[in-house]
């Protein structure tokens, strides 16, 4: 019997669209639903940060990291700000250490909660992002009670942070940490979450074996940080390059097991996330039990009064952001300003993983695929 | 109707065509403001029960209540004054008539449906045939809707809402069968007086017989999906495709197929109620109010508990909606073709075994 | 076959479950406000929302000015007058300089707080106030000077007229001083 002869579709899933997580574009190729064919655009958001940094004293740069990845915007902070400590050599005193783990680790469930309420978004339940937001509601009055801002801080300053912590955030803290996580009678956020989205056989159905990623094709395109620990690769920077203390608690790095379907699919990447999400809780409560025996100093106390680095010199420092490695290079010429600034962003080579994992498969699958990975498109246009 | 008819012929002494006439458009009149006010309601309680699972509280400025019950009408207010938008490239005559021939084919199905004991407007004794006939014409408006919007987005909802409510419609078909072969009538109020026993809620279908309880659960979910509702939404599947077959409508247009949706719901719900529970007859009957005013419509046979039972199915429906993820359309078609087929042809022949048993042949 | 029986059950079991969370949140409080019939209480104050400038504390220094990432403080300063009478600020400082004009725009501001870390008198600071939207962009450019723009004018063009007058002397001066040298070599 003759093949019936069927003629390619050219879909624009354009800019504006309820599924892109920013103004992304994607030319799709599709053969009936099934899609053989992707080619991302990028550049709808695209603010020359890195020229404009040329302009920017070091000190003046940091709200500028902030609006890259606004979703994990302390996590952004602290990568730029230890890359200038190590170009000028700066030590930070360990209180200071211990204020930008706990913040920077609260950042991270407050990234990964968000991912959670837009991944089930996409695949159509529209309640887990309001439960989602309710708790990082508490994320983000913690945060301002800090240092005044909701979604772009610039708390973190090269030498120390802005502010110290206010009276009443430890214990809000650790109200907030038990409502999430620790508190075993099934009414935390975490057993919510799992009953409503992770353990429904729709959203399993929709998630399993759908977007396989290899480990092999994940190393040789960039891929990083959750999505490249879903493909059975364990590589995490706060484990394998330590910075900071991160070498002082007890923690795990999720990697993908596969449990619903293939090593590396959509689940994979789903359920790391909301383990890493755990494993935060965890850090943080580790931090601020130890917190107690450490010796309280001024926090503005290390900031140099002006940030000059010598002539000539260059640094590459990376920190695991929610959403990947982060990286800066910069390149100083013994002036106030950077030379040349350069940030490696994550998501910009996780997207580039995309037409690996999602052609073959249709196009509501295309749309799930996108949002496992979890892409800012600030980041990703910077 | 026909004590409408009568009433015209006797009272007012108009002519018998023309009493028949007189009382179809009085009674159309009548359906129709029942729905409308249906959905009035239906909308606004789609927002608070959505409200009260996320945590907020939805519409709750319009209206003397401050509870926001007059929001509906203030957004069809809205959508009336907006801007017909007609895009070029459309073809325009499919483009005007499918929300028309969509809302048609849904108000067409109430003419054989029972508010109530005497309140049919046309008592065919082909009623659920010609119910489960007209209905299928809604899928004609959603693929005009779709190819006339020349949107390839558009095409994609229409082509998949088509796979959808054609084969969903099967399981449907099969379960009336079972009920027909129960029943021995495909007329609608003789269905229901077969469940009005004067026993109340154990004389209904779904409760007498267990395998029809098993098929009216499968009935909720193949309603569910011959709605265009979640987790069966993908026509109109918000996050991927933005409104689906209905994009490239606006204003008033838009409204009909909402109004639609709504009105579709309704029927199910009613359908439902019809069939497996007991139309208008009551949970707890007592025949010795059946003249006293206020008790009759409670205990007795009324147009208060069809309107309840329904209401009540479309609730559970909102339900559905705000709890789970989408389903993706080659597993709608497993789901239909592998699961609730074989379920519903198995209690076929399964319920004719329970009706010899019981000496009902 | 098997695993297709234990799809049915596990699909149903499952939504069973995720309707019975959606069913509690029924006898929840809604965690949302009424805004704005309802303010949330608990915004802390050091929340930075609004920028406010004490003009009286100002001692024009334009410290803020260049720390301003975006640039959109514009600070002009004259040289206090004696008749002006300027208190001096509330740390005690003399104000020898007079901030004829200190606009900030607000539809370009940051709300980084990068500016209120150098100033010397603290009167630059973060509010909590955050109703302060307009309906048209240049409504959001505010002067924190108390001086109108006629005496604005009038106290630059004061300035300009003394610094000219004081350059023409200065060139005077440097002439009449050319010329006695001059004169006293010829002599010689």
């Amino acid at each position: 019997m003759a093949k019936i002869h069927s003629e390619e579709m050219f879909i624009n899933m354009g800019p504006h669209h309820p599924s892109t997580h920013g103004v992304l574009q994607l030319k799709l190729h599709t053969d009936g639903e099934i899609v053989t064919k992707i080619d991302p655009v990028i550049g709808y958001l695209h603010r020359t940060f890195e020229k404009h940094a040329e302009n920017l004293t070091y000190p003046q740069i940091i709200p500028f990291t902030d609006r890259a990845d606004y979703i994990a915007a302390m996590n952004n902070n602290w990568a730029y700000v230890m890359a200038v400590e190590k170009l000028m050599g700066l030590e930070v005193p360990e209180y200071i250490e211990y204020l930008r783990v706990i913040i920077g680790e609260l950042n991270r469930i407050a990234s990964h909660l968000l991912f959670y309420g837009t991944f089930g978004l996409d695949s159509g339940a529209f309640t887990p992002l309001l439960y989602s937001f309710r708790e990082r509601e508490k994320i983000l009055d913690l945060f301002e009670m800090t240092c005044g801002a909701r979604l772009l801080y610039n708390y973190m300053w090269i030498g120390g942070v802005s502010h110290d912590l206010p009276d009443g955030f430890i214990e809000k803290t650790y109200d907030f940490l038990n409502d999430f996580y620790f508190r075993k009678d099934g009414k935390d956020a975490i057993t919510e979450f799992n009953q409503l989205l992770t353990g429904n056989k729709i959203f399993i159905e929709r998630n399993a074996d759908v977007g396989v990623l290899k480990p092999e094709d994940a190393v040789n395109l960039g891929v990083t940080g959750p999505a490249l620990r879903a493909t059975g690769m364990n590589w995490d920077l706060r484990r394998n390059t330590p910075y900071s203390i991160y070498d002082r608690f007890e923690w795990d790095v999720p990697v993908g097991k596969g449990l619903y379907g293939t090593v590396g699919d959509n689940m994979d990447r789903y359920l790391i996330r909301m383990d890493e999400m755990i494993e935060s809780a965890k850090i943080v409560k580790q931090a601020l039990d130890q917190l107690a025996g450490v010796e309280k100093v001024d926090v503005q106390a290390a900031v140099p009064k002006r940030v000059k680095p010598d002539a000539g010199k260059e640094i590459y420092f990376r920190a695991e952001n929610p959403r990947g490695e982060l990286g800066f290079y910069i390149k100083s010429d013994g002036s106030l300003k950077p030379s040349r600034l350069k940030m490696r962003s994550p998501a910009f080579c996780n997207l580039s993983a995309l037409s690996e994992m999602a052609e073959g498969w249709m196009v509501s699958d295309v749309v799930m695929i996108l949002g496992s990975l979890d892409i800012v498109l600030g980041e990703i246009d910077r | 109707m026909q004590g409408i008819q009568t009433f015209f012929e006797t009272t007012l002494n108009v002519p018998a065509g023309w009493a028949l006439v007189g009382a179809a458009v009085l009674f159309s009149l009548l359906i129709f403001i029942v729905l409308a006010l249906f959905v009035i309601v239906a909308v606004w309680l789609e927002r608070k029960v959505s409200a009260v699972i996320q945590d907020r509280w939805g519409p709750m400025r319009a209206g003397l209540t401050m509870q926001g019950e007059l929001q509906t009408i203030a957004d069809t207010v809205k959508l009336l004054m907006k801007e017909d938008i007609i895009p070029s490239r459309v073809d325009k005559l499919l483009f005007i008539i499918a929300p028309l021939l969509v809302f048609t084919a849904s108000f067409m199905v109430t003419t054989v449906l029972p508010f109530g004991p005497a309140g049919v407007a046309s008592n065919m004794d082909l009623g659920i045939f010609f119910l489960l006939a007209v209905s299928s014409l809604g899928v004609v408006g959603i693929v005009m809707a779709g190819w006339a919007s020349n949107n390839k987005w558009s095409l994609y909802g229409a082509m998949r809402s088509v796979a959808q409510i054609v084969s969903y419609e099967i399981p449907i078909a099969l379960l009336v069968i079972a009920i027909v072969m129960y029943t021995g009538t495909f007329s609608v109020t003789g269905i229901v007086e077969a469940q009005d026993t004067g026993h109340g809620f154990l004389g209904w279908f779904a409760i007498r017989n267990p395998f029809l309880f098993i098929g009216m659960i499968i009935f909720l979910i193949a309603g569910t999906a011959e709605n265009n509702r979640n987790p069966f939404d993908l026509p109109e599947s918000e996050s991927e495709l933005v409104a689906g077959f209905h994009t490239e409508y606006t204003g008033m247009r838009f409204a009909f197929f909402f109004l639609a949706e709504y009105v579709n719901m309704f029927i199910m719900g009613m359908l439902l109620a019809v069939l497996f529970f007991g139309g208008y007859t009551p949970p707890v009957y007592l025949s010795s109010v059946a003249d006293m005013p206020v008790l009759n419509v409670l205990f007795g046979n009324s147009v208060l508990w069809i309107i309840l039972k329904a209401l009540g199915v479309v609730i559970i429906q909102m339900w559905f909606r705000w709890t789970f993820p989408r389903i993706r359309v080659d597993q709608l078609m497993y789901t239909c073709w592998k699961v609730l087929i074989p379920f519903s042809m198995a209690i076929v022949v399964l319920n004719g075994f329970w009706m010899k048993l019981f000496n009902l042949v | 076959m098997k695993q297709y029986w234990s799809n049915i059950f596990t699909s149903i079991y499952t939504m069973l479950v995720g309707m019975k969370v959606t069913f509690k949140h029924l006898f929840k409080k809604p965690v949302t406000l009424k805004y704005p019939y309802e303010k949330d209480p608990n915004i802390p104050a050091i929340s930075r929302m609004k920028l406010e400038v004490e003009y009286d504390d100002c001692i024009g220094c334009k410290q803020c000015e260049r720390a301003c990432p975006v640039q959109c403080i514009h600070i002009t300063t004259t040289k206090a007058l004696p008749e002006d009478d300027l208190a001096p600020t509330s740390k005690g400082t003399a104000r020898k300089l007079l901030t004829t004009s200190f606009v900030i725009d607000f539809s370009e501001c940051m709300y980084c707080n990068l500016c209120t870390y150098p100033c010397p008198e603290d009167c630059i600071h973060m509010t909590p106030n955050y109703e302060f939207g307009k309906y048209d962009k240049d409504l959001l450019i505010t002067d924190f000077s108390p001086l109108s723009s006629e005496e604005q004018q009038q106290r630059l063009k004061l300035a300009e007229d003394l610094a000219a007058a004081a350059a023409a002397a200065k060139a005077k001066a440097a002439a009449e001083k050319e010329l006695s040298s001059t004169a006293s070599g010829k002599e010689q």
